[in-house]
């Protein structure tokens, strides 16, 4: 086991695999216990695992990931409308291609670093884009989005006499994969994909992203050639972003070009940075609380906050109303806005940095009042 | 002299920026095993001319061959990759990481190549590059910084742990920017005789450096550079006594 993963390694990894698929149970109190928030909560959690492979570990922000999540989307659809309803195939399809996606965006934008390298994937990006809601139309249905319809050829289904009644539903192994069925696939994935970005950060190759991360120059004069590893580490967080826009097509078998627009690309720079960039859990605890309070705060209105303030004076709770009501709903975004700032400037490292700082204060307030001579030192 | 001893030859470089001409016509043979130094004073050319060797300046005329094989064109990770390995003026090193994996990494471009997908592997089964890079830090006298961060080493020590990285890959040729620069006395000798230890392990150098100390304990050959030119070549001893050498460099430290 020694060799193949460390102690701590293995109790992450437990440890993140019960926190998981025993979501349904913990966050029921919290009122997000139900199967669509949970899907979503998966597929953004790989989202931002596979982004974090390339920012976190290796440094270059790209602004145009959500690209390779809608084309995972597209390819997963397409992959239901012509071979077969299963999910598997759909997966495999969708990463494959999203892969090749990145591998060519990646070729290209890797030419250059730092902000101008963020401002070529933004471009691309924004090009996918454009390209997915107009150009492209006979691909991607334009502004109605790909859909499934009963007259798809789906050649593999028929080819075994499967035929269907009704609205098209994506199936695995023949059942059907809405609810929590869809919400234990998608959580398969996750802890898949958590495990690869585990075993990725605790190899040789992790080590030179975040080699190739703190000092490239000396990386160069070192004997390696960087381009390879960056481009590397670009497509894996491209077939990551592939899998989880598929994993979306998969509960919800429609793909929009709105998925691939640059506020879905800066989400996933937020979730990971909320969360703690280059840690592992961070991105993914990052990508879950946004979510979480997408869901909550947009679904607030007026009437709700009328009732929530009513124990105040009559003209202050209106005052409060209103003041109040531009940060839920569609405003919700201002809170997020909020809320990164205040993170960014406390906790430059996220939560996780939060977490390690609460964790150091109990353990030196409890080694100094018991033991204080057991604090072990770095031998000087 | 033997031509075949020779294993850094840089021929004829020039090397311009606009008006300003670095290097003129350089002329410069190092031969196996042997510890040259490159003294000159400030603006002199000595890390330009460090920097064309090593690929990270490409000359404006002239060739670098190392050991047959023409440097001038190549990347600088090709040519670390045919041997030759260099410590910086300022220390350049991975700030983030520890000390041991900043060694480490070196070791591994030695053994792995230019890029290798071993993403799968786990660095913790990497027990036979951990022990070498132990093994380098005991050599500079860093085995209890092992686990620091390299960013929070003094920077003498910063420097040891870059000699130790390029070290460990048992190059060819060792080009040392001015290692001792910012040490203390103590620090300094201690480099010095880890320098001599590897010089008895018949490993080239070139070596630039201001602390005449250091040159006369090190070098078995002196090249002296002024405003871009060689204007002296020979042992220790040669370029003492050389008067242009007094003018140019040594008479001012007077």
């Amino acid at each position: 086991m020694t060799t193949f993963m460390s102690r701590n390694d293995l109790f992450l990894f437990l440890g993140f695999t019960i926190v998981v698929l025993a979501m349904p149970i913990w966050l029921a109190p919290f009122g997000a216990g139900y199967p669509d928030l949970l899907q979503r909560f998966m597929i953004f959690g790989i989202f931002a695992v596979g982004f974090n492979i390339l920012f976190g570990l290796t440094g270059y922000l790209s602004f145009g990931h959500a690209a390779f999540f809608g084309v995972g989307s597209y390819a997963a659809v397409w992959s239901f409308k012509l071979l077969t309803l299963d999910a598997i195939p759909a997966m495999i399809f969708a990463v494959l291609i999203s892969g090749l996606f990145a591998l060519i965006i990646g070729f290209l934008c890797l030419r250059r670093s730092g902000i101008y390298f963020s401002i070529l994937t933004l471009a691309f990006a924004q090009m996918s884009y454009n390209l997915a809601y107009s150009v492209l139309t006979p691909i991607t249905n334009g502004e109605t989005g790909l859909q499934l319809t009963l007259a798809d050829p789906r050649v593999l289904d028929a080819a075994v006499g499967q035929t269907f009644v009704g609205q098209p539903v994506p199936t695995l192994l023949g059942q059907q994969l809405g609810g929590y069925a869809g919400f234990y696939f998608c959580a398969g994935f996750l802890i898949l994909a958590f495990f690869i970005a585990q075993r990725i950060a605790g190899s040789p190759f992790g080590m030179m992203l975040k080699a190739i991360k703190s000092n490239q120059t000396r990386m160069q004069f070192t004997g390696f050639n960087t381009r390879p590893y960056a481009l590397s580490a670009f497509v894996i967080s491209g077939m990551y972003a592939g899998l989880a826009g598929a994993l979306l097509a998969v509960t919800d078998p429609l793909a929009g070009a709105e998925r691939m627009q640059w506020t879905a690309s800066g989400e996933v720079v937020l979730m990971t940075i909320l969360g703690g960039v280059g840690t592992l859990v961070g991105p993914v605890i990052g990508a879950w609380i946004i979510k979480y309070f997408e869901n909550i705060l947009s679904a607030l209105n007026d009437n709700i906050l009328a009732r929530f303030w009513s124990f105040l004076p009559e003209g202050v709770a209106d005052v409060v109303v209103k003041i109040t009501s531009k940060f839920v709903g569609d405003g919700w975004h201002l809170t997020l806005g909020l809320a990164f700032v205040i993170v960014v400037i406390f906790l430059p490292g996220g939560i996780m940095e939060g977490v390690r700082r609460i964790a150091a204060a109990f353990r030196r307030s409890g080694s100094s009042s018991a033991k204080p001579s057991a604090r072990t030192q770095p031998a000087e | 002299m033997e031509k075949s001893n020779v294993v850094l030859h840089v021929a004829d470089v020039h090397k311009r920026f606009g008006g300003l001409h670095a290097l003129a016509d350089i002329d410069l043979q190092v031969e196996e095993g042997k510890t040259h130094a490159i003294i000159g004073p400030n603006g002199a050319g000595k890390s330009t001319l460090l920097n064309v060797i090593i690929g990270k300046l490409a000359p404006t005329s002239g060739q670098v061959v190392f050991d047959g094989t023409v440097l001038t064109g190549r990347k600088p990770y090709q040519i670390n990759q045919l041997g030759i390995a260099r410590v910086f003026q300022t220390p350049e090193i991975f700030a983030d990481l520890s000390v041991l994996h900043n060694v480490m990494i070196p070791a591994l471009a030695k053994r792995d190549g230019m890029f290798t997908l071993n993403m799968l592997r786990s660095l913790d089964s990497e027990t036979g590059i951990r022990a070498e890079a132990e093994h380098m830090l005991e050599d500079v006298g860093m085995t209890n910084r092992r686990e620091m961060l390299a960013g929070s080493l003094s920077r003498g020590d910063k420097r040891r742990m870059e000699l130790a990285m390029c070290l460990i890959q048992h190059p060819r040729l060792l080009l040392l920017d001015e290692p001792t620069a910012g040490m203390s006395r103590h620090d300094t000798n201690t480099t010095i005789e880890l320098l001599k230890k590897i010089k008895s392990r018949g490993m080239t150098k070139v070596i630039i450096e201001h602390d005449m100390h250091v040159v006369f304990s090190l070098a078995d050959k002196i090249s002296v550079l002024a405003q871009g030119r060689i204007i002296a070549d020979g042992s220790p001893d040669e370029v003492r006594g050389n008067p242009k050498v007094q003018e140019a460099y040594l008479g001012g430290a007077h």
